[in-house]
C-alpha cells in the first residue's frame, strides 16, 4: 500500500508531549500575523493617526482660546494624554474587529477548525492588536513638544504600560463583540453605538469634576474612565504644574465623593480586561 | 479549548496495545500501515436536522490510500456527511472513526489526521502564500524541524513554487485552490477531504488541480475523500458512493458501477451488415442489427473489439466501442439526472434552509 511510502511521519503524535509549547506558538503565530497585517497596511497606519491629530488641534486650540490659561497650563496639555488614549482606544477596536473580515474572508474557518484552542487564538488576537496600539499611542508622544508636554523617561515608560494595559483590555472587548457580529454592516454600528460614546464619556476630552450628575453617572460607569484617568495622571506628574492649573484639571476619579487610588483604576481596568477575555474565549467563533 | 485528552490511542487497534499518547511517530505509522485500519469506516452514521434526515444511516468503508468519491446532486448529504466526518457537525446517530480515531469522541485526534480544503476560500489574502502555509503549519503542529521542508514539497506538489513570496491576493481562483490543497496536505494528513474542490474552476483548471490530488495519492499516501457532482470528475475516484436524499444508493468502482447500468456496446459498419450479423450470432454475440450499422452487446467492449471484427468476417467500414458512462449510471440508479436544476427542485425548499 501506499502508506508505506510516507518518508516523513505524521505529526500528529509526536506533538503531544509539549503541549504547552505548541500553544505559546500558535499564540506567537496569530500575534505574528496582525503585526504584518498591520505593516502591510500602510493607508490604516497613517489613517488610525488622522483622527486623534484632527482633535488634538480642533479641541486643544478651539477649546484652549475658550478655557484660558491656568498658570501657563492650557486645555492642549490637558487633553493630550486623552487624545493619546483616543489613538490606543480606537487602534485596539480597529484590529479586534478585523475579525470580521477575517470571517467575511474565511480565514476564520482555518483559525476555528484546527486542533487549537480558542484560547491560544483568541490571546494571540488580542495581544497582536495590543501591541499595534500601544505602538500607535506611543508615536503620539511625538507630539508632546510641539503642544509643550514635557517627557521624561520614566514618564514614557510609564505611559507605554498604562497603554499596553488599556490596549488589551479593549482588544479582548473587542474580539468579544466582533466574534458576535456576522456582517460587516455590524461593524458600524458598533463604531456609533459603543467606540464612541466609550470615548466622549471616559473623561478623555473633559475633566470629570463638575459634572451633572448624570453625565457624571455615565463617566462611573465607563471602563475607558478608570484606562484615561490613569495615564493623564502619570502625564501631568511630570509636568510641573502651577497649584491652580492642579486644581482646575485635577486628576483621579470621585466616586460618592470618594477618590479612588491609582492602584484601584488600574485593578478596575485588569479586571475589566480578564472578564472580557474569559467572554472573548468562551465566544469565539459559536456562531459558525 | 481542545484539550488532548480524548486523544488517547485509536479506538479500535484491532489487536494492539492502545498507543501511548507521547510514543514516538513509527509506533504510530505502524498501527496505521501495518494493521490496516481503514481509513474512514462509517456506521449507520446519520444526522437528523429536526424531522428531516439530511443522512439517513450510511456505512461504508474506506482503506488507506484509495481515492474515494460522494457523488450526489446538491442537498444529497453530501457535505453535511463530509462534515460529520470532520468533527465540524454531530451525528444524531450511528458512528465514524477516520485512521482509527471516533469523531465524536475524540475530536481533537481525528482533526489533526486530517486535511481539509472547503468550497469557500479560506486563505488570508493578504498573506503570501508561504506565510499562509507557515500559520497552517503552527495551527497543525508540525515540528519546527520539518516546517521548511514540508513547505518546499507541498509547494512542489502543486506546482507553486515559483510564488511562494507572493501575496495571495495576486493568485488566480485556480491558483488559490491549490494552494488549499498543498496546505491541507502540509501536516502530512492521513485523510484529505476535499468538498466540492473544483467548484468554480474552468476545465483546464480542473484537469491540473485533479493531477495535483493523483500526485499526493501517489507520493504522500494520503487518503483522498471527496464530494463532487460533476461525472467526469467521480471517474478519477477508485471507488465512487452516488448519494441521493441523505442514503448512498450504489457504491463501487467506477467500471462495476458501469457494468451494472448495462454492457459496452460495439457499433459495427461493414460491407454487408447482414452476413456480419449472422457470423458473430454464431458466435454466441448477442446482436442487434440496425438501418446503417450492427450493435454488439458485450461485456467489455475494449478487449473483445478485435475478436468481434475478425468474428464478422467481412470488410470494415467503422468500429465504435461504447461504454455507459457516470450519467448513465445516476440516471439508472436515481431515476433522474443529476443536473443541478433537477435535483434542487427534486428537494423540498425547506430541507436546504436547515444545510448551513
Amino acid at each position: 500500500m501506499a502508506t508505506a511510502n510516507i518518508s516523513i511521519g505524521r505529526p500528529g503524535l509526536v506533538d503531544e508531549r509539549n503541549h504547552f509549547g505548541f500553544e505559546m506558538r500558535t499564540i506567537e503565530m496569530v500575534w505574528h500575523r496582525e503585526i504584518i497585517r498591520f505593516v502591510r497596511t500602510r493607508t490604516r497606519i497613517l489613517s488610525s493617526f488622522v483622527q486623534p491629530i484632527l482633535f488634538l488641534f480642533v479641541l486643544g486650540y478651539g477649546m484652549t482660546t475658550l478655557v484660558g490659561t491656568t498658570g501657563g497650563f492650557d486645555f492642549k496639555k490637558f487633553v493630550f494624554p486623552g487624545i493619546v488614549s483616543m489613538t490606543v482606544v480606537t487602534t485596539a477596536i480597529f484590529s479586534a474587529i478585523s475579525i470580521v473580515w477575517d470571517r467575511e474572508f474565511g480565514f476564520l474557518r482555518e483559525m476555528l477548525v484546527a486542533p487549537v484552542s480558542r484560547g491560544a487564538l483568541v490571546l494571540g488576537k488580542a495581544l497582536g492588536g495590543s501591541t499595534i496600539a500601544t505602538v500607535q499611542g506611543t508615536i503620539m508622544l511625538v507630539l508632546a513638544p510641539l503642544i509643550g508636554v514635557h517627557l521624561t523617561v520614566m514618564l514614557v515608560v510609564e505611559v507605554i504600560l498604562l497603554e499596553a494595559l488599556m490596549a488589551f483590555a479593549l482588544t479582548t472587548f473587542g474580539v468579544f463583540v466582533a466574534s458576535r457580529i456576522q456582517k460587516m454592516e455590524g461593524f458600524q454600528v458598533v463604531m456609533q453605538l459603543v467606540l464612541f460614546p466609550m470615548i466622549f464619556l471616559s473623561g478623555a476630552l473633559f475633566p470629570l469634576e463638575g459634572l451633572p450628575s448624570w453625565l457624571a453617572f455615565i463617566t462611573r460607569i465607563n471602563p475607558l474612565t478608570y484606562a484615561v484617568d490613569p495615564l493623564r495622571h502619570v502625564v501631568f506628574a511630570a509636568q510641573n504644574m502651577p497649584p491652580a492649573a492642579a486644581a482646575r484639571f485635577a486628576t483621579g476619579v470621585t466616586i460618592f465623593g470618594y477618590l479612588l487610588p491609582l492602584w484601584g483604576e488600574i485593578v478596575i481596568v485588569v479586571a475589566f480586561a480578564l472578564i472580557f477575555l474569559v467572554l472573548a474565549i468562551s465566544g469565539f467563533g459559536k456562531p459558525d | 479549548m481542545n484539550s488532548s485528552s480524548d486523544d488517547q490511542g485509536p479506538a479500535n487497534p484491532i489487536g494492539k496495545e492502545p498507543v501511548e499518547p507521547a510514543q514516538d511517530q513509527e509506533s504510530e505509522a505502524s498501527v496505521s500501515a501495518d494493521t490496516k485500519v481503514p481509513a474512514i469506516e462509517v456506521n449507520s452514521l446519520s444526522k437528523k436536522y429536526g424531522e428531516i434526515e439530511a443522512v439517513k444511516e450510511v456505512t461504508f468503508q474506506v482503506s488507506q490510500g484509495e481515492v474515494f468519491a460522494f457523488l450526489g446532486p446538491n442537498g444529497a448529504g453530501k457535505s453535511t456527511t463530509i462534515r460529520m466526518l470532520c468533527t465540524l457537525t454531530k451525528p444524531t446517530g450511528g458512528s465514524a472513526t477516520v485512521d482509527g480515531f471516533d469523531v465524536q469522541r475524540q475530536p481533537t485526534a481525528v482533526r489533526r489526521r486530517i486535511g481539509l480544503v472547503f468550497q469557500e476560500p479560506t486563505l488570508d489574502q493578504q498573506l503570501t502564500a508561504e506565510e499562509n502555509l507557515r500559520f497552517h503549519a503552527v495551527l497543525y503542529r508540525v515540528p519546527r524541524q520539518q516546517v521548511d521542508e514540508r513547505i518546499d514539497r507541498v509547494l512542489k506538489l502543486v506546482d507553486l513554487e515559483a510564488r511562494r513570496k507572493d501575496l495571495v491576493s495576486t493568485f488566480s481562483g485556480g491558483m488559490a485552490r491549490r494552494l488549499e490543497i498543498a496546505r491541507g496536505m502540509l501536516h502530512t494528513p492521513a485523510v484529505l477531504f476535499l468538498d466540492e474542490p473544483t467548484i468554480g474552476l474552468d476545465p483546464q483548471t480542473r484537469a491540473l488541480m485533479w493531477e495535483d490530488v493523483l500526485r499526493l495519492r501517489t507520493e504522500e499516501g494520503v487518503t483522498i475523500f471527496l464530494t463532487t457532482h460533476y461525472m467526469d470528475e467521480a471517474e478519477y475516484a477508485d471507488r465512487i458512493a452516488i448519494i441521493d436524499h441523505g442514503s448512498i444508493v450504489a457504491l463501487d468502482t467506477p467500471d462495476e458501477l458501469k457494468k451494472m447500468v448495462g454492457s459496452d456496446t460495439v457499433e459495427l459498419s461493414t460491407s454487408d451488415n447482414k452476413l456480419a450479423a449472422s457470423n458473430l450470432e454464431q458466435l454466441g454475440y448477442k446482436v442487434k442489427l440496425g438501418e446503417e450499422s450492427l450493435v454488439v452487446y458485450v461485456e467489455n467492449g475494449e478487449q473483445q473489439v478485435t475478436a468481434i471484427i475478425e468474428g464478422s468476417q467481412v470488410p470494415i467500414r467503422n468500429v465504435r466501442v461504447h461504454r455507459p458512462d457516470l450519467d448513465d449510471v445516476f440516471l439508472h440508479f436515481t431515476g433522474r439526472e443529476i443536473r443541478e436544476g433537477h435535483a434542487e427542485r427534486a428537494f423540498p425548499m425547506h430541507f436546504r434552509s436547515f444545510r448551513r
